[in-house]
């Protein structure tokens, strides 16, 4: 089924080149896709993420339910609107899906979840909450929009100087409820910025006050260049089902502290650690000229890796991708890269390209 | 989109341009460029290579992709444009003006099976 978000009309009327992803009609670009990632990297751009899926928790059990649903701990949050980056994993410790999760009351949380991953998501939440009190409520009826770079919350309290005064103390990763939106300090590409739910009709004059304000349409296209350069992993390519969070750059966001807490996968993935020689997931830069992409064979000392995402940074004119390579592969070691049946230098990097306007190697 | 009456075109968008020295030279098609979006990077064939027609010869990469070009007909490569390999992004801003490659064509009268500027307008026009 074809699916369009509340702001497909305005992205058409925009000259926005508009491609299938993951069953949604999404913009692209509205022209060069170069543009507007420097737009973002530089001032602020906004993109439609409406195909996103929020789902509202509510319930006596809400917080037991996620600390067994989540990888990462939401005992953590304590601060009404702090959110939190987590996997939800099954039992094997495959990733179902990388999610936000914000924190209102133990009782009352919401779930942002992936576009191409939101029924199995549901499906996946609804059985696991068959022994708890709790409700879930997917949130059709939101549109989404983010807006980021240096300049954009700036740009933003232009367009809703209301706005501000219950915004401006947010800190990273926190957000504030206002008239019916939820404005969040959360993003995708490695700048300052909001994400914002809306009342679905409500979207086009949102979307229109903010050009206004001077803020870009940006669309897909350089929201993957940008979430590439900043590191951040993108479901379905750096990890899936057939990976855990341990070999994908996650470690970060699986909590084992609180050794009474029975996570979904918990077990498979102490077990994975405990057998040690734990692929390393890395940035690459390539050193000869060429593209890298994503499941190109990497060639290093310590055997095989493969590339789990690949493009072009716009930030620092030259080829990055993101890599799962074998345990013992650090930053600064020389690698080779296959690509079309040539072998290409590149060099190990942290998994952190450019974020904040700039490189960050 | 641009389509030049005066070069032949290929189903796969390339343009070819038989030249008065007897050379033709090729690049890829307004509607490829429009299609493939920022073009980053351009691998050419080198001079002295030989390609049969329909022989994947070049790669065009755009941020999004990487597309093969191939030889609209046979013939033997006698230049690649370097100045297109330097600033990829030409290739947006003029499609027919940033050339890819020149061959000696194995047969020049092979150009007349290539498409018409009408007939590749059709093309374009379903793609």
């Amino acid at each position: 089924m074809i699916q369009k978000t509340p702001l497909y009309d305005t992205h058409v009327a925009a000259g926005a080149k508009i491609v299938d992803f993951a069953g949604w009609q999404m913009p692209i670009n509205y022209g060069s896709q170069i543009e507007e990632h420097h737009c973002v990297r530089t001032d602020a751009g906004m993109f439609d993420v409406s195909h996103m899926l929020a789902i509202d928790l509510v319930g006596a059990e809400s917080q037991t339910f996620l600390r067994r649903l989540l990888a990462n701990d939401v005992a953590k949050l304590t601060v009404p609107g702090k959110a939190l980056y987590s996997c939800m994993l099954q039992e094997d410790g495959g990733v179902i899906d990388d999610l936000i999760v914000y924190f209102f009351t133990p009782t009352q949380y919401r779930i942002v979840v992936n576009a191409g991953t939101s029924e199995k998501d549901l499906a996946w939440m609804r059985l696991q909450a068959a022994d708890f009190a709790v409700s879930l409520t997917p949130r059709r009826d939101l549109a989404m929009i983010a807006v980021q770079g240096p300049q954009a919350r700036e740009r933003f309290w232009t367009a809703f100087p209301v706005a501000r005064s219950y915004s401006v103390t947010l800190g990273v990763f926190q957000a504030a409820e206002w008239d019916g939106w939820l404005i969040a300090r959360t993003g995708y590409t490695g700048e300052d910025g909001f994400e914002i739910a809306v009342p679905a009709d409500e979207a086009a004059t949102v979307w229109q006050k903010l050009i206004e304000a001077g803020v870009k349409p940006a669309g897909l296209g350089a929201r993957d260049t940008l979430r590439l350069e900043a590191g951040m992993n993108l479901y379905g390519q750096d990890m899936d089902e057939t990976q855990n969070p341990l070999e994908s750059g996650l470690t970060w966001t699986v909590d084992f502290k609180d050794a009474s807490r029975d996570f979904i996968g918990k077990s498979a993935l102490a077990g994975r650690q405990a057998a040690g020689s734990l692929k390393v997931f890395l940035g690459l830069l390539l050193l000869d000229k060429g593209i890298l992409r994503a499941h190109q064979k990497v060639v290093t000392a310590q055997g095989n890796g493969e590339t789990t995402s690949g493009s072009f940074s716009p930030t620092l004119n030259q080829s990055i991708a993101l890599a799962r390579l074998p345990a013992g592969v650090q930053p600064g070691d020389e690698v080779q890269v296959e690509i079309r049946d040539k072998l290409l230098k590149a060099q190990v990097v942290k998994p952190v390209f450019a974020r904040n306007g700039k490189s960050q190697l | 989109m641009s389509v030049p009456a005066n070069l032949k075109y290929t189903k796969s968008h390339e343009w070819a341009l038989l030249e008065a020295d007897g050379t033709v030279t090729i690049g890829i098609t307004d509607h490829a460029q429009e299609a493939l979006g920022d073009i980053v990077f351009l691998e050419l064939p080198d001079a002295g290579r030989t390609v049969k027609a329909g022989e994947e010869c070049a790669v065009v990469e755009s941020v999004k992709a990487a597309s093969d070009i191939y030889a609209p007909i046979a013939g033997e490569v006698v230049a690649k444009n370097d100045a297109a390999i330097d600033a990829p992004e030409s290739v947006n801003q003029d499609a027919y003006a940033a050339w890819l490659f020149k061959l000696k064509p194995a047969n020049a009268a092979d150009l007349n099976g290539l498409l018409d500027a009408t007939a590749y307008e059709k093309v374009a026009a379903e793609s």
